[in-house]
């Protein structure tokens, strides 16, 4: 049995004031998590917690959220972890603009990848690249932009949401998108970032975020860098 | 302003946005969430197309006569054909697209895949769906910058907008701001399978709630097949739902078996020597029902002996996620998997042109009742979402009569959301009558509870029309009157052919369901 307090942070709009409210919860389910958490006593609440979820098994990203301070999966998160302190602190993201209660609104991360410009221009094969393929399991959750010093919304720096997907890009770019591309890369990650890893850390896909930005690094930059230098 | 309106952003919605905006016309692509959360990123195993590289001679003509025998026959030949015969060219250009499957020296590598005879399946690792989904995402978006794809993400769908029994919109939500707004133009239905139906037993996501089908069902869409619910038969029960457990576990080499007077029966391959552990997934989870009830206790997946290399280069990320949920290595211990509603072969009524029986609406992808008659093969479905959305758009551009009207702000009531105490009553009653085996006496059963709830209280619109779409399901599987494909009947346990048609339900004055059947289209010889 898993008994704990589960403390919100709630507002009805992003106008609203937010307030903490605390919640007694109890569980036979040994292995529930925060999502189950916050369904269940979504049953029993005349005012719903709003949230976002959707795969609840880690795959799809939605339920990104600060989590005794760090952004997590809900679903990713077992409850188990916080029985012993007997309570868990839950609210929403803070580098987007909430809308209710856990619900974010992360259009900017989507946006940035707009603005880079992020698509094949014309037929690329990646030919069952490693890289590819790791870079494509990005979720585009946000945490790793919640955690890193570097990331604000409306500022350059695109973050590694946007790097995985360059990441793919940059495994098979046409000649004719390089100069662009690279560009992008070279002044909304390249530049801003501060290479602490801090994301690496926190990635909940476990995306190997370090060994992907040391790859696009040394296509997108240095290699730009080094046609410069000649 | 948009030419035509998708509901839903997953494989279906996507392909179609990208086919409209090939030639130039311009979508309103709506759903609830990002793609990213849809729940074609949960696929894993596989997408099936006769390519024919592994040396095996395979032919589009063996993988349309799989794909037929699969649904017992009960699906359009016409569209089966026209499905397998252009799956070499989806996969190639997802290929194009920058896919990275898993490849041999020189080509891209296939697979076995339950039901099919042939090494027919393209896939990337363990996360087929993600890995497509992320190329396909970035497709569209290059078409969002052009201007061809206007994206509505967090809006909900509300309902049809009909005029005369022709469909002229939809009506749909912000969630962010709770604006309501009145859209114009040709629909296109790619809102995925009837999960929300069901909750906390199916392996999909908690988004597809099955509103958009009960809606539209009560607004006068005919739906079909609805009794044909397919159970996978390896899942394990993690918090809050059943996460599956990809059916390349076995394609692999994964070997089910029970424990019967303490020694392990490995009941699938003893019954069936050739196709074993690969056998039609509704066979596979009739058999697991059928020895637990006989033997009792679980049954388990037993991949001990798979090569190191398999879980290096295939199996991965299944391997991680079975430690993570059941903290057991499936590399060494046996795991117990149990049976889990996974697909809808049933939906929204569509001909292979994927058209409704409404003008100008249409359907495509999980949410539509094509390709897959009684049963699915496993990796037939992203297929059928990506050429399903395809087709619908080609449908949509060849019979071009455009409306162009501007969307418009809507200022009125719109209902509450159903309340989750009648879904969850709904779904007991739906589960106890529409199990993998289905008799006479608990469908009637289920059948008269429905009805009981039905009368208890005066419901709301989504709560009307979720009871009358479960009335549809137990009344599909209690009119046909046999067994074929996910449907199993006890008491009818024998195919027969006189039920070789497609049980069509239809609400008449929204509150009356209809069940009638309607012949199979006959093969036609020009296509
Ligand atoms: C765990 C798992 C594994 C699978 N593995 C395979 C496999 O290996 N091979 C294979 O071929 N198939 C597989 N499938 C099946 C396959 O993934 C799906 O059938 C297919 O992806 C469905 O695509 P879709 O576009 O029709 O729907 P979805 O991807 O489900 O998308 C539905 C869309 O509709 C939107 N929507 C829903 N309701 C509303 C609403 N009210 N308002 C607005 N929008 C709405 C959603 O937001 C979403 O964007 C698997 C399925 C699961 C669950
Ligand atoms: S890199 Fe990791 S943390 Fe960042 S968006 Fe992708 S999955 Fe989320
Ligand atoms: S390495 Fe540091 S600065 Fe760069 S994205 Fe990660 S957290 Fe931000
Ligand atoms: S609900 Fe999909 S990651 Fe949590």
């Amino acid at each position: 049995m898993i008994t704990l307090k589960l403390e919100i942070l709630r507002r009805t709009s992003p106008e609203d004031t937010p307030v903490w409210k605390c919640y007694d919860y109890q569980t036979p389910d040994d292995t529930a998590n925060i999502a189950s958490a916050l369904n269940d006593l979504n049953q029993t609440l005349e005012n719903p917690v709003r949230w976002e979820c959707s795969c609840l098994q880690k795959k799809c990203g939605a339920c990104a959220m600060l989590i005794n301070q760090k952004p997590r999966l809900a679903c990713d998160t077992s409850l188990k972890e916080f029985v012993k302190a007997g309570t868990v602190r839950i609210e929403p993201l803070r580098k987007f603009p909430v809308i209710a209660d856990l619900i974010v609104d992360r259009t900017i991360l989507f946006e940035n990848l707009k603005t880079m410009k992020l698509w094949f221009a014309e037929n690329a094969k990646t030919n069952g690249s490693q890289t590819a393929y790791e870079a494509s399991r990005c979720l585009q959750c946000g945490c790793c932009l919640e955690i890193c010093p570097n990331f604000y919304a409306g500022g350059d720096f695109a973050g590694m949401s946007a790097m995985t997907l360059t990441a793919r890009l940059l495994t098979a770019l046409p000649e004719a998108q390089k100069k662009e591309i690279f560009k992008a890369y070279q002044k909304h990650i390249y530049e801003g970032c501060g290479k602490s890893l801090a994301c690496r850390k926190i990635c909940p896909a476990g995306i190997e975020i370090d060994q992907l930005l040391v790859n696009s690094n040394a296509v997108a930059v240095w290699k730009r860098k080094f046609r410069h230098e000649k | 302003m948009q030419h035509v309106i998708i509901i839903g952003a997953g494989l279906a919605g996507l392909s179609a946005a990208a086919a409209l905006a090939e030639k130039n016309i311009s979508c309103a692509l709506i759903s609830l969430q990002n793609s990213e959360r849809a729940q074609s990123v949960l696929a894993e195993g596989g997408i099936n197309a006769a390519l024919d590289t592994m040396g095996e001679q395979d032919s589009v003509q063996y993988h349309y006569e799989d794909t037929l025998k699969g649904g017992v026959w009960l699906a359009d030949p016409n569209a089966v054909r026209n499905l397998t015969g252009h799956a070499p060219e989806i996969v190639r250009w997802l290929e194009n697209l920058g896919v990275p499957f898993n490849m041999t020296d020189s080509d891209i590598m296939l697979r076995n895949f339950g039901g099919q005879k042939k090494k027919r399946t393209a896939y990337a690792r363990s996360s087929t769906g993600k890995i497509i989904m992320t190329a396909l995402i970035d497709q569209v978006r290059k078409y969002e910058a052009s201007g061809l794809v206007h994206r509505y993400s967090h809006h909900n769908f509300i309902k049809l907008l009909l005029e005369n029994q022709i469909c002229s919109g939809v009506r749909i939500q912000n969630l962010y701001t709770g604006e309501l707004l009145d859209f114009k133009g040709i629909v296109l239905l790619c809102s995925g399978g009837m999960n929300g139906i069901f909750p906390g037993v199916t392996t999909g996501t908690t988004q597809n709630s099955g509103d958009v089908t009960a809606t539209v069902f009560r607004q006068g869409v005919a739906l079909a097949n609805l009794e044909m619910l397919q159970y996978h038969p390896t899942t394990i029960g993690i918090s809050g739902k059943r996460c599956l457990v990809t059916e390349a576990a076995r394609g692999e080499g994964g070997r089910l078996y029970i424990m019967k007077q303490n020694q392990k029966c490995y009941f699938m391959e003893e019954k069936y020597p050739e196709l074993k552990n690969l056998m039609p997934r509704d066979v596979v989870a009739r058999e697991m029902f059928f020895v637990r009830r006989e033997f009792g206790g679980e049954v388990f997946l037993d991949m001990t002996e798979l090569p190191e290399l398999t879980w290096q280069k295939k199996l991965s990320d299944l391997r991680q996620e079975i430690l993570h949920y059941l903290h057991l290595d499936p590399k060494t211990n046996p795991i117990p998997v149990r049976e889990g509603i996974h697909y809808f072969m049933g939906g929204i009524d569509t001909d292979e042109f994927h058209r409704t029986n409404i003008k100008h609406l249409y359907a495509a992808g999980e949410c539509s009742c094509q390709y897959h008659g009684a049963n699915r093969l496993g990796g037939n479905s992203m297929l059928g979402a990506l050429y399903g959305g395809r087709k619908a758009a080609e449908t949509i551009i060849n019979s071009a009569d455009f409306i162009s009207e501007e969307n418009i702000n809507y200022s009125g009531e719109i209902p509450p959301p159903a309340s989750p105490v009648l879904i969850r009553n709904i779904s007991q009653i739906l589960v106890s009558g529409l199990g993998i085996v289905r008799n006479q006496r608990s469908l009637q059963t289920a059948l008269e509870n429905l009805h009981s709830l039905s009368e208890q209280k005066d419901y709301t619109f989504y709560e009307k029309n979720r009871l009358l779409l479960a009335e549809a399901m137990l009344l599909s599987a209690l009119e046909r009157k046999e067994s074929r494909g996910a449907h199993y009947r006890e008491d009818y346990p024998d195919k027969n052919e006189a039920f070789r048609k497609t049980t069509v339900s239809e609400c008449e004055t929204e509150s009356q369901v209809r069940i009638s059947f309607r012949p199979i289209p006959e093969m036609r010889s020009d296509t």
